[in-house]
């Protein structure tokens, strides 16, 4: 399969139009159809590409299981952070309105949604490509 | 809602789904599976939930047949029929 070269170029050519799309997705979650999990497992969808057409060493070397651990708990550690701070702030978990109220900038609740968004698209992300990883690996390096 | 189409597809999806479980082969059922959820995903978008089809169409029929087909390359043969 490495010896294919139709595989290779459209791949080559297809992977970064998925990458876009899916970060379209994750920024439009918040006013249409989408959001940041759908946004996270069609970006997992062009790792998976890459992995069928490249193999999973030359994938893994670009990300390997310590960057994929990494990426998670930034991604968990951004939503979560954004919801204690609501709690902080004299609301409920996740509720924006109430971090606006405090910090007194117009349209905030806004941001805060995207940048959950982004967190769980992170997440989830680094979750599916760690599942591919582990069982599309032969053995070696899986910790 | 054109009740045509509808029954169409579930007439599919039903096909599909006994496919799925009643097949011998287990990459024969993976692939079912993957139609199945594509029929699915046409009925979700048809009933106005955009949300629930994307949904279903990235994880029922992308990731899901891709783990499938990827756990079942790493499995022998144990009968020979």
């Amino acid at each position: 399969m490495m010896e294919n070269v139709v595989i290779r170029t459209v791949s080559r050519l297809a992977v970064p139009f998925i990458q876009i799309f899916a970060l379209y997705v994750i920024v439009h979650g918040a006013s249409g159809a989408g959001g940041g999990f759908q946004g996270g497992v069609v970006f997992a969808a062009s790792f998976i590409l890459m992995i069928i057409a490249f193999g999973t060493a030359n994938v893994r070397r670009r990300i390997d299981n310590r960057g994929i651990m990494w990426l998670s708990v930034i991604g968990i550690t951004i939503y979560a952070g954004i919801g204690f701070l609501a709690l902080l702030m004299a609301g409920n978990f996740l509720e924006y309105a109430a971090i606006e109220a405090v910090l007194g900038i117009p349209h905030l609740h806004g941001i805060l949604i995207d940048l959950v968004e982004a967190g769980i698209g992170i997440a989830v992300m680094a979750a599916m490509v760690s599942i591919i990883y582990d069982i599309s690996g032969n053995g070696e390096e899986s910790s | 809602m054109i009740w045509e189409l509808d029954f169409a597809l579930l007439l599919f999806m039903t096909i599909c789904a006994i496919a799925a479980i009643t097949v011998k082969d287990l990459l024969h059922a993976t692939i079912v599976l993957a139609a199945y959820s594509l029929i699915m995903t046409v009925l979700w978008a048809e009933m106005n939930a955009v949300d629930v089809a994307f949904t279903e169409a990235t994880v029922g029929a992308g990731i899901t047949t891709v783990l499938f087909i990827a756990a079942i390359a790493r499995t022998r043969r144990s009968s020979s029929d």
